[in-house]
């Protein structure tokens, strides 16, 4: 099998400079690596930022195709993730603005909230309270739950906690400054407890909050989903 | 230490970014506050479960899809 040999003593590049060098060089199949390894993440920020499926779909194939086009622009200063997150972003904002008349739509104000700033269900969780579900079940009570934040809190915990960017890479990608994006990871985290709790606080039988949530066993419709003109109106 | 103090500095501990001697002093508010051991160890779980669950994944046909619409696109320049 062919491997690459690293020259001795030569500190390693991140395998992302590699694949660009060779994407200038003309090499498609280096691209269509990047593409593959990426393509996941980048999905699910749009889906965060636009909250609609075919929106994301098409997010993710411009943003790629964006990328391509505009490599020659990448200084490589940055991670190419990180540039390319940017680009996603951008990308999934003029989709929103798109579908909102050219309504301004913003991540990078800050969100005047107090909720969940300060915890308000102390109750404490049931071990592994996730177990109480279907996976089924799961996947929508936390869709609903992370829906239920502002854009820009979604898109933080997205990169900082999932994805595990840094907090220096992740306002890069998104052109926030470190403290915005650190009040926004906490605000997020906090947030996401406090809704989480009401599903699996200890002593919470699994159909309670079925009954009480409609979502949480079935397939949210239109109308259950919280508005995202309502949501980015919270931001203004 | 105030639980308002605590809370201020949850995510350093979460993140592991705090100083020996800061570490100290909230591990002292955590042995007198309830409820902030709660939030911490919620908020640590909360983290934990939407990292091990993926909720917008790409069925594979879609990604094939995606994939070799970009890559056609790609190959003749975009």
């Amino acid at each position: 099998m062919a491997t690459i040999q690293p020259i001795a003593g030569e500190l390693e590049p991140h395998p992302d400079v590699a694949l660009v060098a060779r994407v200038r060089g003309g090499d498609v199949s280096a691209y269509d690596e990047l593409v593959r390894k990426y393509e996941r993440q980048v999905f699910r920020i749009a889906q965060h930022i636009t909250q609609n499926r075919e929106d994301a779909e098409d997010v993710m194939q411009d943003a790629f195709l964006k990328a391509y086009e505009k490599l020659e622009q990448f200084q490589g200063n940055s991670k190419f993730y990180t540039w390319l997150v940017r680009i996603a972003v951008n990308e999934s904002l003029m989709r929103l603005r798109k579908r909102r008349t050219g309504r301004m739509v913003s991540i990078d104000e800050d969100v005047e909230t107090e909720e969940g700033s300060v915890p308000r269900d102390l109750a404490d969780w049931a071990p592994d309270p996730e177990q109480n579900y279907t996976q089924a079940e799961l996947g929508r009570i936390l869709e609903k739950t992370i829906k239920g934040l502002p854009p820009g809190f979604r898109v933080v915990f997205e990169l900082r906690d999932v994805q595990g960017l840094s907090t220096e890479d992740t306002a890069e990608a998104l052109g926030l400054s470190v403290p915005a994006v650190k009040s926004r990871l906490l605000r997020a985290r906090l947030q996401l407890r406090e809704r989480l709790s009401r599903y699996f606080r200890r002593g919470k039988s699994r159909k309670q909050p079925a009954a009480k949530e409609p979502s949480a066993g079935k397939q949210p419709s239109a109308a259950e989903e919280p508005s995202a003109a309502r949501e980015l109106g919270a931001e203004q | 230490m105030t639980c308002t103090e605590f809370l201020a500095l949850l995510d350093d501990l979460i993140d592991d970014s705090v100083t020996p001697e800061m570490r100290l002093e909230l591990q002292q508010h955590l042995g007198l506050c309830d409820h902030c051991v709660v939030t911490l160890n919620t908020t640590r779980k909360t983290i934990e479960i939407y990292r091990s669950h993926e909720i917008y994944d790409l069925p594979a046909g879609l990604r094939e899809r995606l994939h070799a619409a970009i890559m056609a696109r790609c190959k003749k320049g975009c």
